[in-house]
């Protein structure tokens, strides 16, 4: 595996989400059962030899809510699991582990994307801020805030993901029309059935955050 | 009827329940910090992983572990079926590790050389013809004399085919557990469970059976938190008795949660069910007579019959056919309200296309023949009428075939549901402690329905306290025995049992400061935070000053669900209707508006019933449009073992929905019945008739893809 950092786009919507699988193949057009994928979403080739990373543990230091985290990780560790197993940042779920679902969603310099779809190696020198990071002192963030009071979850599993994307959602469109949030939310999937709530959740949170208010 | 002692408090007198309560979990939910299974690390904790089968029915012939036990890192390997046993479904376990990470563990798998026989395998049995063997007689009943009904010149025959694939669960936390030996016979495991108190009995009589000696009393599940069950997680399954295996082994403990790909491929599966059906109605619309060849699989043990006729059950001319058949898939699984979905297809399908022979508009149709639905008829005259007011039934309907030059086809369908859900057996613990704090212990779970929720709404209620000031201790076996959370019976145990207990609590406290107040035990209530004289409002003490007079003696008292009085019931009804969008061009189905009418007896917390019933809808939109568990005949392998492929429906899917729920005189004084599986039943079916109506032709089978809509209307419709 190349070490190289790059910029891993905004959280694309349902249909147009890589798999890892994909992603790994580079900048090759993959063509999935159906699915183009044309985006520049993976590592364009260099004409340079560069340093090759692995396949033993690597340092590297991931900077993560504000702080940072020596790690000694295989280059194949994702994102999502350097944060769940060697972390302890549980917040972000593992369910498809596929960058489809979006349970996994985190910040990468402010702009959603799906922890199980990067390499931790290709966070280093990001700012990464996982759900943990959007509730300060035991306030809930008016996301959070909204979910709860329009009971936008059940069982949970995909809330925090939910959570996070539409902070993001939000910092992009702080004032969205209701098809503006069934587009921009369409990456993160729910299996209890909640996106009412999250409909009026995401609308509601708008409202309270206008003015700047606590968008921490 | 006169009050009895536990009884649920008047309407009038209600300050929580009913109401719109938050659930009061979110918070931890919503920030991240809940913890659930997937999410358990331990200091020194190992990873475990399965090799799997990757043949639908093999024998295995070679099985080396060695070079895998050898690997650095891997701490234990156990062989779960070693050469000559016999593989029946792609996907089944063969040999767990457990490793100190992920990447070592997955490894270690890859290193182990497995060689098998091939054997042949079905794993698809919509074309019955093909099933050969694994095609067996399931049951037949008859009533009234249908022959002779559906001869009588004077009726109208509707014949048609129906069917519903094997979709599976997709919880999003997949199966699984972590296991601690915390010493060597004594097990404390933290499983993704809906029965948290039955487990220990379970995973105690596998491991006596492995030989390894442990008793019930030192095993303990913890399940705070669980990512979704459906149905799919009573047991501790093969995969979480091998975990505890494995960290006996390793002497560590062990995180084994499953990969997607093997959750949807073995750890779900809602049976199927085909049906050729006939129905025959008077000329007025009365039905008269059903006959239905019904067959479905749901793995290796196939599919009992689902209940047919659905509702109608009265319908006086009755004969019916089933056969099961088996599959080399994975197990069928309880999947919400078993049976039900599959019969509601199957029924108000071929009750629709009935209705649409006569010329009829379905909801005549349907209520004009509620009385076939026995005791809840009137619920069910109501709940259609409700349902139609809130989608403007009468401005919308039209003839089947929506008249129109246009290609986007627009209409409407309806579908009747049932279910029991009555209360569980549970215990509650309820501790008032002399210092005011209040606890309420049960060895239940919340599976996100709300549980936690109820049980702190109905203590709050008794005790005249807010929600606050009652701890609720759930989702641990050291807690007080409670029932499996299935069936829609947790509300109904645990609310129950709850009440009882703080009654019983609340009369010891009266006792304790009946003296000090000048008042008889018998003439106090619990009410605002304070214990006073029902007469006198100002002979009170705050809820701390009267715990105080317990000294050092904190009250301790189990409520028990079945008990005195009756707080609760058993048999819903619920109507479903749905607005449909079909484009006869692409094939593509829109949902534009669900309604639901639905009731559940007395409803705790309004909020989250609610939410029962969006989460059913929208899980339904998902079932009727999306969901199938593809099975390749080639390699007897799913082919869409992943989220990518295996489609849930997404935010954008699911149009406007509406829930009305039914309460007030005639449901209230029900008592508290279940809610988790009635509102899932109905959507296949509503959905089904509304692309029926839409486009003049029955789309015949769920999922209702594209490609079907456009098969269909090639053989007629409106296109």
């Amino acid at each position: 595996m190349k070490r190289k950092t790059q910029k891993p786009k905004e959280v694309a919507p349902r249909q147009e989400s890589l798999t890892r699988r994909d992603f790994l193949k580079g900048a090759s057009v993959a063509v999935s059962s159906g699915l183009l994928i044309t985006e520049g979403h993976a590592a364009t080739p260099s004409p340079e030899p560069e340093p090759v990373a692995g396949p033993g543990p690597v340092p590297i230091i991931l900077k993560v809510n504000g702080k940072p985290h020596k790690l000694n990780l295989e280059p194949r560790v994702t994102l999502l699991d350097a944060l769940r197993n060697y972390l302890d940042l549980t917040g972000a779920k593992k369910v498809c582990d596929r960058g489809v679902c979006g349970a996994c969603t985190v910040l990468l310099d402010g702009k959603p994307v799906y922890a199980c779809n990067l390499l931790a190696i290709q966070a280093e020198e990001h700012d990464i801020v996982t759900v943990e990071g959007l509730s300060h002192d035991g306030q809930l963030h008016p996301v959070m805030a909204a979910f709860v009071e329009n009971d936008a979850q059940q069982c949970g599993f995909c809330t925090p993901g939910f959570v996070v994307a539409c902070k993001a959602f939000l910092d992009k469109h702080p004032d969205p029309t209701f098809d503006e949030v069934e587009e921009g939310l369409g990456g993160n999937l729910c299996r209890c059935g909640t996106y009412v709530g999250v409909r009026q959740a995401v609308l509601e949170a708008a409202k309270s955050m206008k003015g700047g208010k606590a968008n921490a | 009827m006169p009050k009895c002692k536990y009884d649920w408090p008047e309407a009038g007198e209600r300050k929580l329940i009913g109401q719109r309560t938050s659930r009061v979990d979110g918070p931890a939910k919503t920030s991240g910090k809940a913890k659930y299974t997937y999410d358990v690390n331990l200091p020194g904790m190992l990873f475990g992983k399965i090799l799997r089968s990757p043949y639908a029915h093999a024998k295995i012939t070679a099985l080396d572990t060695s070079a895998a036990e050898s690997m650095p890192g891997v701490k234990a390997v156990r062989k779960i079926q070693d050469v000559g046993k016999e593989i029946q479904w792609a996907g089944d376990e063969i040999v767990a590790v457990a490793a100190e990470s992920e990447e070592i563990a997955r490894d270690a798998l890859d290193k182990i050389k497995i060689e098998f026989e091939q054997l042949p395998h079905l794993v698809n049995e919509e074309d019955l013809s093909k099933a050969g063997e694994h095609a067996k007689a399931a049951g037949s009943e008859k009533a009234g004399d249908p022959d002779k009904a559906f001869s009588d010149p004077d009726v109208v025959i509707s014949e048609g085919y129906y069917g519903i694939a094997v979709i599976t669960h997709c919880c999003l936390e997949t199966h699984g557990s972590v296991a601690e030996w915390t010493d060597p016979d004594t097990l404390k495991t933290y499983f993704s469970t809906q029965s948290v108190s039955g487990l220990p009995g379970e995973i105690g009589e596998a491991l006596r059976q492995a030989g390894i000696d442990v008793k019930n009393n030192n095993i303990e599940t913890i399940c705070q938190y669980m990512g979704g069950g459906f149905g799919s997680k009573f047991s501790p399954d093969r995969w979480g008795i091998e975990n505890a295996r494995l960290a006996k082994i390793a002497g560590k403990p062990v995180k084994l949660l499953l990969e997607r790909d093997m959750d949807l491929e073995v750890a779900g599966a809602r049976p199927s069910s085909y049906a050729k059906i006939k129905v025959a109605a008077k000329k007025d619309g009365t039905i008269v007579a059903w006959q239905s060849d019904s067959w479905g699989t749901g793995g290796p043990a196939g599919a009992t019959m689902p209940p047919l006729p659905y509702v109608f059950t009265g319908i006086p001319n009755k004969l019916t056919h089933h056969t099961s058949v088996s599959t080399n898939t994975g197990p069928a699984r309880a999947w919400r309200a078993p049976t039900h979905p599959q019969a509601a297809l199957l029924t108000m399908g071929a009750l629709e296309d009935l209705a649409a022979k006569l010329n009829m508009d379905p909801l005549e149709f349907f209520s004009k023949n509620a009385d076939l639905a026995g005791e809840r008829a009137e619920v069910y005259r109501q709940e259609l009428r409700k349902a139609a007011e809130l989608i403007d039934w009468e401005k919308n309907w039209h003839p089947r075939g929506h008249q129109t030059p246009s290609h986007i086809k627009h209409g409407l369908g309806i579908s009747l549901h049932t279910w029991g859900g009555r209360g569980h057996n549970s215990n509650c613990n309820v501790n008032i402690h002399p210092d005011g704090s209040v606890e309420v212990s049960l060895g239940s779970q919340d599976l996100g329905t709300g549980t936690r929720t109820v049980i702190n709404i109905v203590a709050a209620e008794t005790l005249g306290l807010p929600l606050e000031a009652i701890t609720v201790n759930i989702g641990d076996s050291k807690y007080p025995a409670d029932g499996a959370s299935g069936g829609s019976t947790t509300v109904g145990g645990v609310s129950a049992s709850t009440r009882r207990g703080c009654v019983d609590a609340l009369d010891q406290l009266f006792a304790a400061v009946a003296p000090s107040l000048g008042v008889p035990a018998d003439q106090l209530i619990a009410a605002g935070g304070k214990i006073q004289a029902k007469a006198d409002s100002s002979k009170s003490l705050t809820w701390k000053q009267a715990c105080a007079k317990l000294g050092v003696k904190t009250i301790q008292v189990t409520g028990k669900h079945p008990g005195p009085c009756s707080l609760g019931s058993s048999g819903v009804g619920g109507v479903e209707m749905a607005d449909v969008s079909v484009d006869t061009e692409t094939g593509i189905v829109m949902i534009n508006k669900m309604v639901c009418a639905q009731d559940c007896g007395l409803i705790i917390d309004m909020k989250t019933a609610e939410s029962q019933c969006y989460g059913a809808m929208i899980m339904g939109i998902s079932y009727a449009l999306f969901e199938q568990k593809i099975m390749d005949d080639a390699t007897g392998r799913m082919l869409n073992p992943n989220m990518e492929f295996y489609k849930l429906a997404g935010i954008g899917d699911i149009g406007e929905l509406v829930v009305h729920m039914m309460t007030g005189p005639g449901y209230d004084e029900r008592g508290t019945i279940g809610l988790g599986e009635p509102p899932v039943i109905s959507p296949g079916a509503a959905i089904s008739n509304a692309v029926a109506n839409a486009i003049g032709v029955r789309v015949p089978t769920l999922p209702i893809t594209p490609e079907k809509v456009l098969a269909a209307l090639e053989k007629g419709g409106v296109a």
